[in-house]
């Protein structure tokens, strides 16, 4: 290795200018619009003289709440990313054909479809899913802040210096070229010599770490911090579904980031885990990778299930219907995900028993999913149903959904899965569950808690704009592909040869364009609704006649989230506590204890982006300096003892005491 | 839509699996839909007629219901799902021609052996001794054994009209038999995403009658060339859209060579090494076969791996001139400063720009 040493590789590795893609238009343009952007946003800070607020109230901050709405701006901005690449592809196949190569050429296509696939699982889907766990798990269980607050800022952190990192992989270099699960021997380092499978590893492994220890950090928080009297159940639905999906991250996760590091070992130590020769098996990767990547899928769809039966059982006016086997239902889903990876790859060539007994674990989750679906409607039976723009989401989410769990089973049946399988039949099924499940669920829990978060509710109109457009694009875009994949289209394909495709696509694309106005009608309806926050603000902090313990503090929660400790006697315990007249305690407060805000988590973050950038571009001296430096700040803060305090017991005085005028002046 | 009009005998089976299984579905799904609708509908805050009963929230005939409705169905699918995935399993010999018709006692099958190269098919015919690229044939209602491998990278084997697809891998072989009932061309092609050329490793497959089959194979044999192993190393080389080509004749063992990633003069076949493994392996002698067994399926090593690949890491030599900078004809490292992509023809730029 040494007797390739120069300077110039000492200190920048096998980064050379030409990695900078100055000569390619599209990316130039994205580039140029990007720093304008950004230039105006940092000018914009610096004139309004925010640093400061944002980074003593945000940046550093340990509140629950303020890092459950950082990640969801986070995942709104990182699904603009992964939007446009989406939009960049449905255009290439709405024109590549016959002599028209499009104007994607394959080197930067495969890397627009496995930027998409990456961006929108782990850097929307999932802080998505995180942010709203942790803005809701803590207040629906009467507790103040998660059990670890600091490690709740890092996880944060490492999650954006995962996103960071992808994201730099657009200026500097390339991506992967490989398809999201990044499969060898094409992933490894001679199908993919460049830095795009470093960026693509090192990406995911420092946002698996944040992922990670945000699950272990709600898991102890869920089984810990209840209010007295919640037993387990008692718990809320959407309470029982993040300990479920924390579960499944705490047991899934390490998965990948084992294969992972093997597969880097691969690629920088020449290992030979996943490659062809020397023993190596690529299957082995396969397999490992969906270990975790089945139950990754519910980890993401369950606590959508959770949104969804808040938001049925507040608009219909009723209790849940069949609490105990929506909590059964739920466990069980959590336990079968584990049993079903196979599925991913019956063409693998297992034999037929092997093939079918994967098939048939699979269409056992069905049941308990199927369970659940009957339970919301019977939730709705004899309700007083408020269609509110969360409770459109939920409808549109219990039709589309069920049509994409139908298709879903069908793929299950091994022989069927032979003509399916990688076809875009397949694409179109599983965008039918994640956006239909997963992302209606989580536009449907921002808008459901938005009030709480704000103070102020969204604009209905611009909601349900945004709710249509999202619905009817999602029709146009993704119905198309069920029948291209029973013509025989399969996935990935940058150009085609049959005209008599092109249509379906051109209807494909014309889906996406409604799905941009759907995302851009919901930007306006955030915009709009914080021009118009004095009339929408919500002073009870109940904007919906909620029926669990978020909506008995005020909107915004004060940062102590309750000043007492409330007590639970029964499920839907604010909807029992409104029934038996309870009464907010107006004396007696005390000093509350909170921890201390601390800048550890971003500047560790900081130092992981320098770490993986030193990684993938071989620059050994930056990835051991900041591997060092990491290791000195950590164990650094372990010496820092200041970190908590009271809040004396007159602010709280004072607080409440607002609150009490506000409520006063209400009624 | 071809998946659901195909033109052989295991697709058609795998249609009418599918047409079974969602009519399944729907007994249960349809229902589902029409009830969110209604009870949206019926229980809408307006309609202040229909009934509200806020506590309602347990009824055990109902949660029997709900549970054993579903279960039903699928107590029903899976045991469809075990029958047809073991009768349709693509390892099974077939046992039919077509739904009227049983496989013939005296019938012989036709032998293919696919390989998966970057980026296009080469197919043999060892019962014939020929191979082609990019083309398959074969005789209607006569059963087709194809053995499938790969040269390098994972890819899937599909003919969406034949039969369903198999993943071809480096160094396995996997099996899949079909017959094709009806005269034609159809498509095929990789299912798997494989890199930059996998849009267009696309090949015809003709569905031949008797006479027709015999005819092409004459045209291989007149127009084709040798297939020798020198020339299979200049084939195996990354390369996209490759025109169709007939080889008339094949080295011998060719097909079983790539299985076993043993082309190449001097290495070691998977077969030989799995055989000394399995007798406990060969120890710290093992060390001597450790070149025989590399196997460099993208010609890193012989000189056509991308630039800027995972030099200096690896300390395999990247495509570029300047191996080692102070040994490059134009004296060091300094023209990696300030050089546009184009400008210099012996100064490619690294892998990622190479477009």
């Amino acid at each position: 290795m040494f007797a390739n040493l120069d300077l110039q590789k000492l200190l920048f590795g096998r980064l050379t200018l030409e990695a900078i893609p100055y000569h390619e238009p599209i990316l130039l343009v994205t580039f140029i619009g990007v720093a304008i952007g950004g230039v105006a946003v940092l000018g914009l800070i610096t004139y309004m003289r925010w640093w400061g607020p944002l980074w003593r109230d945000w940046f550093t901050s340990v509140d629950h709440k303020k890092i459950g709405i950082m990640y969801v701006v986070l995942a709104l901005v990182m699904l603009l990313r992964g939007f446009s690449d989406a939009l960049l592809m449905r255009s290439q196949q709405a024109i590549a054909f016959g002599a028209n190569e499009g104007y994607l050429p394959p080197h930067h296509y495969d890397q627009i479809f496995t930027a998409h696939g990456v961006i929108m699982i782990f850097f929307v889907a999932m802080p998505l899913v995180t942010g709203l766990m942790n803005f809701v798990v803590p207040l629906q269980i009467g507790a103040r802040d998660v059990a670890f607050p600091f490690l709740n800022n890092f996880s944060f952190w490492m999650t954006v210096s995962g996103a960071v990192t992808i994201m730099a992989s657009l200026f500097v270099g390339e991506f992967a070229r490989t398809g999201w699960l990044a499969y060898p021997p094409l992933s490894g380092p001679a199908g993919s010599p460049g830095v795009g499978v470093d960026y693509y590893i090192w990406g995911l492994q420092i946002a698996g770490i944040g992922t990670l220890l945000s699950g272990i950090n709600l898991i102890a928080t869920i089984v810990k911090m209840r209010a007295p009297g919640m037993t387990m159940m008692k718990m809320p639905i959407f309470t029982w579904t993040s300990l479920c999906t924390n579960i499944l991250i705490v047991a899934a996760f390490p998965i990948l980031t084992a294969v992972l590091a093997l597969l880097s070992l691969d690629r920088y130590v020449g290992t030979h885990f996943f490659s062809n020769d020397l023993g190596g098996n690529p299957m082995m990767y396969v397999n490992l990778i969906w270990i975790w990547g089945h139950p990754e899928v519910y980890i993401l769809i369950l606590p959508a299930f959770g949104v969804f039966s808040e938001i049925v059982s507040t608009f219909s006016g009723k209790r849940l219907f069949g609490y105990a086997s929506m909590v059964y239902a739920t466990v069980v889903i959590t336990i079968l995900s584990y049993l079903v990876w196979l599925h991913h790859f019956f063409t693998m060539g297992s034999g037929a028993s092997v093939n079918s007994f994967f098939g048939i674990t699979t269409m056992i989750i069905s049941i308990p999913t199927g369970a659940k679906l009957f339970n919301w409607l019977f939730t709705m039976y004899k309700g007083r149903i408020r269609f509110d723009v969360p409770m459109l989401w939920a409808i549109g989410f219990m039709v589309t959904f069920t049509i994409g769990g139908m298709t879903g089973v069908l793929l299950a049946v091994p022989p069927a899965d032979f003509v399916l399988h990688n076809s875009l039949f397949l694409i179109a099924h599983f965008h039918n569950v994640i956006i239909g499940g997963v992302l209606f669920g989580m536009l449907a829990g921002i808008t459901y808690w938005f009030p709480k978060a704000f103070g102020y509710q969204l604009d209905p109109f611009w909601g349900k704009m945004s709710f249509w457009f999202w619905l009817v694009g999602f029709y146009f875009a993704f119905m198309p592909l069920y029948v291209l994949g029973l013509m025989g289209v399969t996935r990935r394909v940058q150009h085609f040869d049959d005209p008599s495709l092109q249509i379906w696509f051109i209807i494909a694309a014309f889906g996406a364009v409604l799905i941009a106005l759907g995302i851009l009608a919901f930007i306006i309806q955030l915009v709009v609704s914080f021009m118009r926050r004095e009339e929408l603000r919500d002073v009870t902090g109940d904007p919906w006649g909620g029926r669990t313990l978020e909506w008995s503090t005020s909107s915004p929660p004060p940062d102590y989230n309750f000043a007492f400790t409330p007590v639970i006697h029964d499920h839907d315990a604010w909807s029992d506590m409104k029934r038996r007249g309870y009464a907010r305690p107006l004396k007696d407060f005390r000093p509350i204890h909170m921890p201390k805000n601390t800048g550890t988590g971003m500047i560790l973050g900081i130092l992981s982006i320098g770490f993986s950038f030193g990684m993938i571009w071989y620059i050994w001296w930056l990835a051991a300096l900041t591997f060092i430096a990491m290791a000195v700040v950590t164990i650094g803060h372990t010496f820092n003892y200041n970190r908590d305090f009271h809040i004396p017991a007159d602010t709280v005085v004072g607080t409440e005491a607002a609150r009490t005028r506000l409520l006063e002046r209400r009624v | 839509m071809v998946v659901m009009q195909p033109a052989g005998d295991i697709a058609t089976r795998q249609r009418d699996l599918i047409i079974a299984s969602t009519g399944l579905m729907l007994l249960i799904i349809l229902p589902v839909i029409a009830f969110t609708l209604f009870f949206a509908w019926r229980y809408r805050q307006s309609n202040t007629e229909a009934e509200y009963d806020p506590d309602w929230h347990h009824s055990t005939q109902l949660e029997v219901l709900i549970w054993s409705a579903p279960l039903v169905i699928i107590i029903a699918l899976g045991a469809l799902t075990w029958i047809s995935t073991h009768t349709l399993d693509p390892y099974r010999p077939l046992s039919r021609i077509d739904a009227s018709r049983p496989l013939p006692a005296d019938v012989k099958p036709l032998t293919v052996e696919v390989v998966a190269l970057d980026w296009k098919w080469l197919f043999f015919y060892p019962e014939l001794g020929i191979a082609s690229v990019n083309e398959l044939a074969a005789p209607i209602d006569v059963p087709i054994n194809f053995k499938i491998t790969s040269a390098s990278m994972m890819n899937s084997f599909f003919i969406p009209a034949l039969a369903g697809q198999i993943y071809a891998m480096a160094g396995m072989e996997t099996k899949l038999h079909a017959v094709i009932n009806k005269e034609g061309i159809y498509e095929g092609f990789s299912a798997n995403y494989s890199g930059e050329g996998f849009s267009r490793m696309n090949f015809k497959f003709h569905g031949l009658a008797r006479d027709g089959f015999d005819q092409w194979v004459a045209k291989v044999r007149a127009e084709g060339k040798e297939l020798s192993r020198d020339n299979y190393i200049a084939l195996e080389k990354p390369s996209e859209r490759e025109p169709v080509t007939y080889y008339s004749s094949v080295a011998p063992g060719l097909f079983q060579a790539i299985l076993n990633m043993c082309v190449v003069e001097g290495k070691m076949c998977m077969g030989e090494m799995m055989s000394i493994d399995s007798k406990g392996g060969a120890g710290k002698e093992s060390h001597a076969n450790h070149e025989r067994l590399r196997y460099d399926n993208r010609h890193a090593e012989r000189g056509e791996e991308a630039q800027g690949a995972t030099f200096p890491a690896s300390e395999k030599k990247p495509r570029t001139q300047e191996v080692d900078p102070a040994k490059a004809p134009n004296g060091g490292h300094e023209h990696h400063d300030h050089s546009m992509p184009g400008m210099k023809h012996d100064d490619p730029a690294p892998a990622q720009l190479n477009r």
